[in-house]
C-alpha cells in the first residue's frame, strides 16, 4: 500500500508541474468580430474533399476576424443534429455549415428547431423547396473548371498527335469516376467536352469505384483503362490512386481537388477544385450586415469559387496556359457554354429537351426543362449539379450507385 | 548468502507472474480506479503538450464536450452521453452471454445492422398502412428476428459441424454491410442517402429524443443480470464455457444451448440496430453502428460479464471518447488524436485486469521455505 501512496504521489506532483507550466498562453487575443462559425466535416484532414473545406473555413475565417468552432468525423446521421445543437449551445454559434451531403435533412431538423441561427449546406438539393428562411445550399459551376482541365487534356492529346506517338483516332482519355450519378456524370462530361473542343477526335471511358474514399481501387481502375488503351487520366475520387498509377507508368494526369505535382512531378497537368472561402466570407458578411444569406448559391469562375492550379509546364502542352486563359474569358463573358447542344449528341441525334430531376422528392421525378436555346443549363435551377444525361464518344465500362 | 551450487541447478527467473486469489473486492476496484484516474492524467498531459493548451483547460473542454452547459439547463448534451452509453452497453450486453459460454460472437456489427435494415424496411413499407402501435410492434419483432436469425446462422453451423465462429461471425458483418449498401442503393435512388422517415419513430418524452432508448436499455441491463446470474439457462451457458464435457455428463444440451444463446446475443444486437434506427437516426447507412460491435466486445469483458460493472465500463469509454474529440476539434487535431488517447486508457484498463489476477514476483534474494 505504502508502494502505491508513492506512485500515487509522484504522479500528483507531476501533473502539478505540468499545470503551473501550461495555462498561461492566453489573453492575447485581438478583439474579434462578435460573431462564431461552427462547422461540421464529414472525416477530418485525412480526406482530400474535407481538407478542402477546412483549408478553406480556416483562410476565411481568419480574414473575415471570427471565431469558428469544428467537429470532425460526424457521420451522415441524427450525430449531425446533435453535433449542430452542441456547436449552437455550448460553442454559441451564429451560423451552422456542414460538408456532406446525407447531413441535409439533420440540419434541416436543427434548422427548425434554432430559427435565429443560419445553416448552410454544401451540395445539397432541398434548400430551395424547404421553405425555411435560415436554411441555405451552395456549390459551384467547378463543371467550368472540369471543361478547362478538359481543354488542358485536349491540348497534351494534340501534342501527343503532332509529336507522332499516337494517331488521331487513338486519342483516348480515361476516367476514374466514385459513384454513376449526377455530380460525377456532370463533371466527366464537362472535362470530355473541354478536350473535345480543342481535339475532335477524342473519345473516353470511365470507370467507377462505387467509393469516394478507395485507393486500391481508384489505382486499379485508372491501370485497367491505361491497359485499355487510354493515353491520358482523369478522375473525380478523393484518393491518390489514379495519379499514382499514372506518374508509374508515365500517363498524363488531370487531377482533382488540388495539385498533385509533388507526388507525380512528371504527370500532372493541372487540376480543378471548388475554394471554398469565397462562399464562406459572403456567408459571414451576410450574417454581420443582417442580410439573407441565398436560399441556393452557386459560386463560379467569377466568385473565385472555382479555380485552377498551376499547370506544371514539364507536363503539360506548350501553349496550355495562354489557351486556357483564352477559353476562361469567353466562359466568363458567355461566348461560350459548357453544355451548348450543339457540341454533343446523344444517340447521334441533338437533345431538343430535357428534364432534370431538379426538386428532391422520393420518385426521383423529373420535373424541371433544363435546356433553354440549344443550352443545358447546369446550376442555374439549382446549384448542386444535375446533368446526367450520357453523351456519344464516352463509353461507361461499368457502373457504380 | 544461499548456497551458489543451489541456485545454479534450479535457477529462479529474475521475473516470474503468479496467480493470485487474495484480492479482496474493494482493493481490486481501488486498482481500477485508480488505473482510470491515471488514465485521465495522461490523456490530460499528452493532450496538453500536443494542443498547448492549460492542463485544467483540458478536463473543461472534456466537460464541455461530455455535459455541454448541463448546469445551464442545456440537457441535449447529457441526454446525448446517456444515449452512447445506452448503445454501447446494449451491444455488450448482447455479447456477454455469447462470451460467457466461450462462443466468440465478433458480429454484433452485423447482428445490430440487420436489425435496423428490418426496423427501417417496415418503417418505410408500412409507415403508412399500419396504425402507430401496430407498426412499432411489427418494428420490434421484425427487427429482434432479424437480428437473432443473423446470430443463430454461424451458431448452427458451430454446433452441427464445429465451425470457427469467430471467423464465421466477423464474415457475416461484411454480408449485413453489403445488404445495407444494396438496400441504400435502391432505396436511396441515385444519391446514396435514405432520407429520414417520419413514421415508426420512437416518441420523444418531454423534449428528450432519447428517454426511450435510455428506459429499454436499463430495463434490458437488469433483464440480463437476473438471467446470467438465477436463471437455470443463466447456469447452463456458465457451464458450457467452463467445459462443454461436463455440461454434457450432468445432461445439458449443448448445441441446443449454444443455438439459444446465440439467437439471445443477436436479438439483442437486434434491439441496437431497431434503437438506433427508430430511436435516433431514423434512416440507415452502412456506418450506422459505427464499429461500436467491436467496442462492446472490450466493454464485456472489462466489466467483467457483469452488466452493472459493463454501466461503468462503458460510461467511462464513452465519456473519454466525446471528450478527447472534442478536445481535438477544439484544437484543430484529426481524429487519430482521440483515437490515440481512447486506446491509450483502455490499454491501461486492460493492463490492471493483469495486475488484479496475477502478482509479479522478483527474485528474492533468500530462498523462500515454502512456494
Amino acid at each position: 500500500m505504502k508502494k502505491f501512496l508513492a506512485i500515487l504521489l509522484a504522479v500528483v506532483f507531476v501533473v502539478c508541474t505540468f499545470a503551473a507550466c501550461g495555462g498561461n498562453n492566453s489573453g492575447e487575443e485581438e478583439k474579434k468580430v462578435d460573431l462564431k462559425v461552427g462547422f461540421i466535416f464529414l472525416h477530418d484532414d485525412q480526406s482530400t474533399y474535407d481538407k478542402n473545406f477546412m483549408d478553406a473555413a480556416k483562410a476565411a475565417c481568419e480574414a473575415m476576424n471570427v471565431e469558428y468552432a469544428q467537429k470532425t468525423q460526424i457521420p451522415e446521421s441524427r450525430d449531425c443534429y446533435d453535433a449542430a445543437v452542441e456547436l449552437i449551445e455550448v460553442d454559441g454559434c451564429d451560423i451552422i455549415f456542414a460538408d456532406s451531403f446525407g447531413h441535409e435533412s439533420f440540419l434541416i431538423e436543427a434548422a427548425q428547431k434554432y430559427p435565429d441561427v443560419q445553416f448552410c449546406h454544401a451540395t445539397g438539393t432541398q434548400a430551395h423547396t424547404a421553405g425555411l428562411s435560415n436554411f441555405h445550399n451552395a456549390f459551384a459551376s467547378i463543371y467550368e473548371g472540369r471543361y478547362l482541365a478538359g481543354v488542358a487534356a485536349g491540348l497534351k492529346l494534340n501534342e501527343m498527335i503532332a509529336d507522332g506517338k499516337i494517331t488521331a483516332d487513338k486519342a483516348k482519355m480515361g476516367y476514374v469516376g466514385a459513384f454513376t450519378f449526377a455530380e460525377v456524370i456532370s463533371g466527366y462530361t464537362s472535362f470530355y467536352l473541354g478536350a473535345k473542343s480543342v481535339c475532335p477526335s477524342v473519345t473516353m471511358d470511365v470507370k467507377f469505384t462505387g467509393s469516394w474514399y478507395d485507393e486500391q481501387l481508384e489505382k486499379e481502375a485508372a491501370q485497367s483503362l491505361i491497359a485499355g488503351g487510354c493515353v491520358l487520366i482523369s478522375q473525380h475520387a478523393d484518393s491518390m490512386g489514379a495519379p499514382t498509377a499514372c506518374e508509374t507508368v508515365g500517363v498524363p494526369n488531370v487531377s482533382y481537388n488540388g495539385s498533385t505535382i509533388s507526388a507525380c512531378p512528371n504527370t500532372f497537368i493541372v487540376s480543378s477544385r471548388i475554394d471554398w472561402t469565397p462562399y464562406f466570407k459572403y456567408m459571414i458578411q451576410c450574417v454581420i450586415d443582417g442580410k439573407a444569406i441565398d436560399t441556393d448559391w452557386t459560386g463560379t469562375i467569377e466568385t473565385g469559387s472555382v479555380v485552377l492550379t498551376d499547370i506544371n509546364t514539364k507536363a503539360a502542352a506548350e501553349g496550355t496556359a495562354a489557351k486556357l486563359e483564352e477559353v476562361k474569358g469567353k466562359l466568363l463573358d458567355g461566348s461560350i457554354n459548357v453544355f451548348d447542344t450543339a457540341n454533343w449528341t446523344v444517340k447521334g441525334e441533338k437533345l431538343a429537351s430535357y428534364k432534370a430531376d431538379v426538386d428532391t422528392d422520393a420518385n426521383f421525378e423529373a420535373d424541371t426543362e433544363v435546356i433553354d436555346n440549344g443550352v443545358f443549363y447546369e446550376s442555374k435551377h439549382r446549384s448542386a449539379p444535375y446533368f446526367d444525361v450520357r453523351i456519344d464518344g464516352i463509353t461507361l465500362l461499368d457502373e457504380k450507385y | 548468502m544461499a548456497d551458489i551450487s543451489a541456485t545454479k541447478k534450479q535457477r529462479e527467473p529474475l521475473i516470474h507472474v503468479v496467480k493470485r486469489d487474495d484480492m479482496l473486492s474493494w482493493q481490486a476496484w481501488l486498482i481500477r480506479g485508480a488505473t482510470v484516474l491515471i488514465g485521465l492524467i495522461i490523456v490530460g498531459v499528452l493532450s496538453m503538450l500536443v494542443t498547448q493548451k492549460g492542463f485544467f483547460e483540458t478536463y473543461e473542454i472534456m466537460y464541455s464536450g461530455v455535459f455541454g452547459k448541463l448546469f445551464e439547463g442545456y440537457t441535449t448534451m447529457f441526454w446525448k452521453y446517456l444515449q452512447e452509453i445506452a448503445i454501447l452497453l446494449c451491444l455488450a450486453l448482447a455479447l456477454t452471454p455469447a462470451f460467457k459460454m466461450k462462443f466468440w460472437n465478433c458480429g454484433a456489427e452485423g447482428q445490430a445492422l440487420m436489425g435496423g435494415l428490418a426496423s427501417i424496411f417496415c418503417m418505410i413499407e408500412f409507415g403508412e398502412k399500419l396504425p402507430y402501435g401496430v407498426l412499432i410492434a411489427v418494428i420490434a419483432v421484425t427487427s429482434i428476428l432479424a437480428g437473432a436469425i443473423w446470430g443463430i446462422i454461424p451458431a448452427v453451423f458451430r454446433a452441427l459441424f464445429n465451425t470457427n465462429e469467430t471467423l464465421f461471425t466477423l464474415m457475416m458483418n461484411y454480408i449485413a454491410t453489403q445488404i445495407i449498401a444494396y438496400y441504400v442503393y435502391i432505396e436511396g435512388g441515385g444519391s446514396n442517402v435514405i432520407n429520414p422517415v417520419s413514421a415508426g419513430n420512437f416518441p420523444a418524452v418531454g423534449k428528450n429524443d432519447y428517454f426511450v432508448n435510455i428506459v429499454i436499455v436499463a430495463v434490458i441491463t437488469i433483464l440480463m443480470f437476473v438471467y446470467l446470474k438465477y436463471s437455470k439457462q443463466g447456469y447452463e451457458i456458465s457451464v458450457v464455457g467452463e467445459s462443454q464435457n461436463t455440461a454434457k455428463y450432468i445432461g445439458i444440451n449443448v448445441k441446443k444451448v449454444i443455438i439459444r444463446t446465440m439467437a439471445i446475443s443477436g436479438a439483442l444486437c437486434g434491439v441496437t440496430g431497431m434503437l438506433l434506427v427508430a430511436g435516433k437516426d431514423h434512416s440507415i447507412n452502412t456506418n450506422l453502428v459505427g464499429g461500436q460491435g467491436f467496442t462492446a466486445i472490450l466493454m464485456s469483458w472489462l466489466g467483467q460479464f457483469n452488466p452493472f460493472v459493463m454501466i461503468v465500463m462503458t460510461a467511462i469509454v464513452v465519456f473519454l471518447r466525446i471528450g478527447v474529440s472534442k478536445v481535438a476539434d477544439a484544437s484543430l487535431l484529426n481524429s487519430s488524436f482521440s483515437e490515440i488517447m481512447v486506446g491509450i486508457v483502455i490499454l491501461m484498463l486492460v493492463g490492471c485486469e493483469f495486475f488484479i489476477h496475477y502478482s509479479i514476483k522478483f527474485r528474492s534474494k533468500k530462498k523462500e521455505v515454502n512456494a
